[in-house]
């Protein structure tokens, strides 16, 4: 694999852009990396539907449990056509490749809870939880680097010391109960309505300019909540990084060279100090669907991470393990684009 | 003989620690003639290289100039004291790289790591000139070439990384002379590098002195490159300077007894068992610690000792 990305940068010849080189070539590194996922997946996927099979008891129980208890009888027949229904009479391996067939030709399979497709679910949520979990990483990463690069320049200046206490009260506080305080000051202060992405009278209208524009004065409870969380950590790492690289011989080359001061940080340290955060940014997809369960519920956020604690919670298989599938994806493509990010900002990488 | 083109007086620098204050320079003297080597030549600690920085305003905090001036006259426009400007004085900006500039000790650090050759070159003449960039590289092309590097095209977009030490040291050398600048030091250029590339970089610095007439301060500890490279010589020991003069007068008539102990500790041939010199033991009574201001015994020839110590045939 690295072969091929040298492959790659040797072809960079003088004149032509390094994108241009990564185009002609990445291709078949990109495709190699995708089929290098498939045993992954296959192998991620056995032991979530195993996880999933684990718990005693399955849809079709959990539902005639509820027609049960409210009273209705249900003949042995009608049991063994619900379960025949849902492919729960055949063996377990039968059960896995129906699933996982379905997947394959992107049918996720069906949600007993909801009575919908998966596919309807997952797609109407995605949207959703991907602008909230970008804007959040956007949001920490604006803020965080300047404050970041400010620190370490200004290393134990009052203005440091204020933004790391800042910072620790940041990492200490619980997000939700952030949340509840946002949402408190956006009721009592703007006035807008609480939770949800829009008000109430543009839940369900279609798409217009001003419910984009209800839509933006919603997102930024989530964005702030979820993205505060990330910014000290982050701020402490790029300061810490920063620091590292500031007193390097080529920082003091540079200086000597007649950079000017601000070029001179932007251009060499923060560049290095910024490749951890290249290796971490494909990671950040996953975890940020996933992580944002409890805020999501305090916030009622159509987000994937609420749909599947749901799921879980009533046994909806096929839904569950649709959502927790889709994440294993998402994290080998996160992975990936990583691995491209970090061979793009340094040349050390895409030879080694 | 012409102005020199630096003339320090009295510099002082200081590091505040947490164990104390560190005098690292107290009231440095001399001149750096134009157009010849200079070289600084002392022990580890002895102050060689925060001289140097002082020269360029590289002194970070905890370091600071505490004292004295740094007398800069360029060729083509009015002198001026390096050691008074502002950090942000433009001048300053102007000064690095442009007029003075620096190779450093490291060549395999001293580059960043993640910035192609040719770009690292280019960026001086973008600093300091108003040019294209394509015109940059093409300059930065010609000094590659000038000081040895062959196949440009395909190194200038090459990194550091897969450059040899001596490669890279040329690369800086390069990247220090491109701009033309009047003064050039370099900061232990060679003792990072093994023996035969070390002679290589120096008959390079040598040669490229030569030809571009710049004036070159060398720092160095090893007194045999002095003897190779240098046209002056300034003795250091513990942020003072003990003796100045040509390297011939230095090196065959040393008038500190501490310039004599480092030429007794030079490395030579030795019987078995025998025993380097070493400074203490040569110095003897005359306490090379007390500070003594510089006699001055002839022109550009100086002596930090007590009046009664300096030889009657070398009294001025």
């Amino acid at each position: 694999m690295t072969s091929v990305l040298s492959a790659v940068l040797r072809a960079a010849e003088p004149g032509r852009s390094l994108l241009d080189a990564v185009r002609r070539l990445a291709r078949p590194y990109v495709v190699r990396r995708i089929f290098g996922m498939i045993p992954t997946v296959v192998f991620i996927s056995i032991i979530i539907f195993v996880v999933i099979q684990l718990p005693p008891g399955d849809i079709v129980t959990s539902t005639l449990d509820r027609l049960q208890s409210s009273g209705v009888e249900v003949s042995a027949e009608q049991v063994q056509n619900l379960r025949a229904q849902f492919n729960l009479d055949k063996p377990m391996h039968m059960q896995y490749l129906h699933w996982a067939g379905g997947f394959v030709v992107g049918d996720m399979g069906y949600s007993y809870r909801y009575s919908r497709p998966v596919n309807e679910l997952v797609w109407e949520r995605l949207g959703y939880t991907l602008l909230i979990a970008v804007s959040a990483v956007f949001f920490t990463w604006i803020v965080a680097v300047p404050i970041g690069i400010f620190s370490a320049i200004r290393q134990y200046s009052i203005g440091d010391y204020t933004f790391t206490v800042i910072g620790l009260i940041g990492i200490a506080t619980p997000h939700f109960l952030l949340a509840l305080l946002f949402m408190y000051a956006a009721y009592e202060w703007f006035g807008i309505s609480i939770g949800g992405l829009f008000s109430p009278e543009y839940r369900e209208a279609p798409w217009t300019l001003a419910k984009v524009w209800d839509l933006c004065q919603h997102i930024w409870i989530p964005m702030v909540v979820l993205g505060l969380g990330g910014t000290a950590a982050t701020m402490r790492v790029l300061r810490a990084n920063l620091l590292d690289e500031l007193n390097k011989p080529y920082v003091v080359t540079a200086r000597a060279k007649g950079v000017r001061p601000v070029k001179l940080v932007l251009k060499y340290p923060l560049r290095i100090a910024l490749n951890p955060f290249a290796s971490t940014v494909g990671l950040l997809l996953p975890t940020l669907i996933a992580g944002d369960v409890i805020v999501s519920r305090v916030l009622n956020l159509p987000t994937l991470g609420q749909l599947l604690l749901d799921a879980l919670l009533t046994q909806d298989m096929f839904l569950a393990g649709s959502i927790v599938m889709l994440q294993v994806i998402l994290i080998q493509f996160g992975l990936l684009l990583s691995d491209l990010v970090l061979a793009w900002i340094d040349p050390r990488i895409r030879y080694e | 003989m012409t102005a020199p083109v630096l003339e320090i007086r009295d510099l002082a620098v200081e590091f505040k620690t947490d164990t104390g204050l560190t005098r690292a320079l107290r009231n440095v003297n001399f001149d750096v003639p134009r157009g010849e080597v200079t070289a600084i030549v002392g022990e580890s600690g002895s102050g060689k290289s925060v001289t140097a920085n002082c020269i360029m305003r590289l002194i970070q905090p905890p370091g600071r100039i505490t004292g004295g001036s740094i007398r800069f006259a360029p060729t083509a426009s009015q002198a001026f004291d390096i050691a008074a400007l502002e950090d942000k004085d433009e001048r300053l900006l102007d000064l690095r790289g442009g007029h003075i500039s620096m190779v450093f000790q490291e060549p395999m650090t001293a580059l960043s790591p993640v910035h192609n050759i040719g770009g690292q070159v280019a960026e001086a003449i973008l600093c300091h000139r108003e040019v294209s960039k394509e015109q940059a590289w093409a300059e930065a092309a010609q000094m590659l070439a000038h000081v040895g590097i062959g196949d440009i095209e395909r190194r200038m977009t090459m990194y550091p990384f897969e450059f040899s030490g001596g490669m890279r040291q040329r690369v800086v050398i390069a990247m220090a002379l491109v701009c033309n600048p009047e003064v050039l030091i370099c900061d232990e250029p060679t003792t990072a590098l093994d023996v035969t590339i070390q002679a290589e970089i120096l008959t390079l610095i040598r040669n490229l002195q030569d030809e571009l007439k710049n004036s070159v301060i060398f720092i160095t500890h090893d007194l045999g490159v002095v003897a190779q490279i240098a046209d002056h010589v300034v003795v250091m020991y513990q942020g003072r300077v003990l003796e100045i003069g040509t390297v011939r007068q230095v090196l065959k008539q040393p008038v500190h007894p501490y310039t004599k102990g480092l030429l007794k500790a030079i490395p030579g041939v030795v019987d078995p068992g025998e025993r380097l010199a070493t400074i203490a033991s040569v110095v003897g009574d005359a306490d090379i610690t007390t500070p003594f201001p510089l006699i001055k015994l002839s022109d550009g020839r100086q002596v930090s000792l007590p009046r009664g110590h300096v030889p009657a045939e070398l009294k001025p």
